[in-house]
């Protein structure tokens, strides 16, 4: 299995609000509602640290799932939002300027 | 289209002496100027209590205007290239430099062209404020702005023609929301929808948004703030995908959903849904 490296893209709006992140994608406006785990994902997506050590180390950990399952279900995801140029995908670490993800600056 | 086509404007071009006319929307107003005055008659027609003659305007367009062609339904392409802007569609092309406060347009002598620009150039301008256009219909009772908006066939249209004696209707298609130094105000647009019908050209401070269902029984329902910013943001208007322009139109639907009442609005379509607004 090659490994994958993921990055928040600099062309989104977001922002965590009651818990909930929301992002928007500078490229086609789409609007995304991220899920517990989704969130976990986007929040650790360094462009530094391999998608299996962000499965292993942050979901694996924290929920009732095997590796197996929760890996699928990160891939799947990560591909979705890249397909709307949200993350950055790679096989090998990526050096891009990640943007800060603002924590409910108005509530 | 080529760039070297579109390089119509500049510092050094000559200010148009043609004739024109100032609509203003929001309380910016636009000089359009044409030397077609069978054109210039149909903006006035068109934009009717909107045009005014006593503002000097914050931004002038020189329009061009070129054999009528087929109307064009197809989304207009906005995009900027430094700090002026484009738009394109089948039936125009324009730019906008607004630092120099000027534009210029070449369209068919149509209506239609013109309003969509207008559109665009306000909806830039009011992301820049902390505003939006939104797909909404908004009036004004006793002082105080409504927007009432949701997905198509939600009830817009309805709500404007239910609304009784004492409501001003600002507009049933597009609402129109500048940010101030003492919060948010709806106005009034010249921007019909179903109605047909230019809202009145008149603002007010915004006092709640409402998402409209349609159902059995009147009522209101708070909604949370994560949830509103995203029925929000369905419903505002985006021309470009710029990356600039998305973060602060994104930004601009959570700040404002944190400091303006926001519900989901279940109503019958009669004139009682009313007695809930306000």
């Amino acid at each position: 299995m090659s490994e994958k490296y993921i990055a928040r893209s600099p062309a989104v709006a977001s922002r965590v609000l009651d818990g909930e992140i929301v992002i928007m994608s500078a490229i086609d406006s789409t609007l995304f509602s991220l899920s517990e785990v989704a969130t976990i994902i986007w929040q650790a997506a360094d462009g530094q640290t391999p998608l299996s050590e962000i499965v292993h180390k942050r979901i694996c950990a924290e929920f009732d799932v095997s590796p197996e399952e929760a890996y699928r279900d990160a891939e799947a995801f990560v591909e979705d939002l890249a397909q709307h140029g949200i993350l950055r995908v790679s096989s090998k670490p990526l050096e891009i300027d990640i943007p800060v993800v603002l924590e409910d600056s108005w509530a | 289209m080529s760039a070297e086509s579109l390089a119509l404007i500049s510092a050094t071009s000559p200010v148009s002496t043609a004739a024109g006319v100032t609509v203003e929307i929001g309380g910016i107003p636009i000089l359009l100027r044409s030397d077609d005055a069978e054109f210039r008659w149909m903006v006035e027609q068109r934009y009717a209590s909107f045009v005014n003659t006593c503002f000097e305007p914050r931004y002038q367009f020189e329009i061009d205007l070129r054999p009528p062609a087929e109307p064009s339904d197809e989304d207009a392409h906005v995009t900027r290239d430094g700090r002026l802007w484009r738009f394109e569609r089948g039936d125009f092309r324009a730019e906008w430099d607004p630092q120099l406060c000027r534009g210029w347009v070449r369209q068919t002598p149509n209506p239609y062209s013109i309003d969509t620009i207008l559109r665009i150039v306000h909806s830039l301008v009011l992301a820049e404020e902390g505003g939006f256009l939104v797909h909404a219909a908004s009036a004004v009772r006793s002082g105080s702005a409504y927007i009432f908006t949701g997905v198509s066939g939600a009830g817009k249209t309805t709500i404007s023609r239910l609304a009784p004696e004492n409501v001003a209707v600002l507009t049933d298609e597009i609402s129109y929301v500048r940010r101030g130094r003492n919060g948010y105000r709806a106005y009034g647009t010249p921007f019909a929808g179903e109605l047909a019908r230019v809202g009145e050209n008149l603002s007010a401070p915004l006092g709640a948004l409402y998402f409209l269902e349609k159902g059995p029984a009147n009522r209101l329902e708070p909604i949370d703030d994560a949830t509103a910013a995203r029925l929000l943001l369905r419903n505002i208007l985006f021309f470009a995908h710029d990356d600039e322009l998305v973060k602060l139109v994104f930004d601009a639907a959570f700040e404002f959903v944190s400091n303006v009442p926001v519900f989901r609005f279940v109503f019958t379509p009669d004139s009682r849904a009313w007695d809930m607004v306000g």
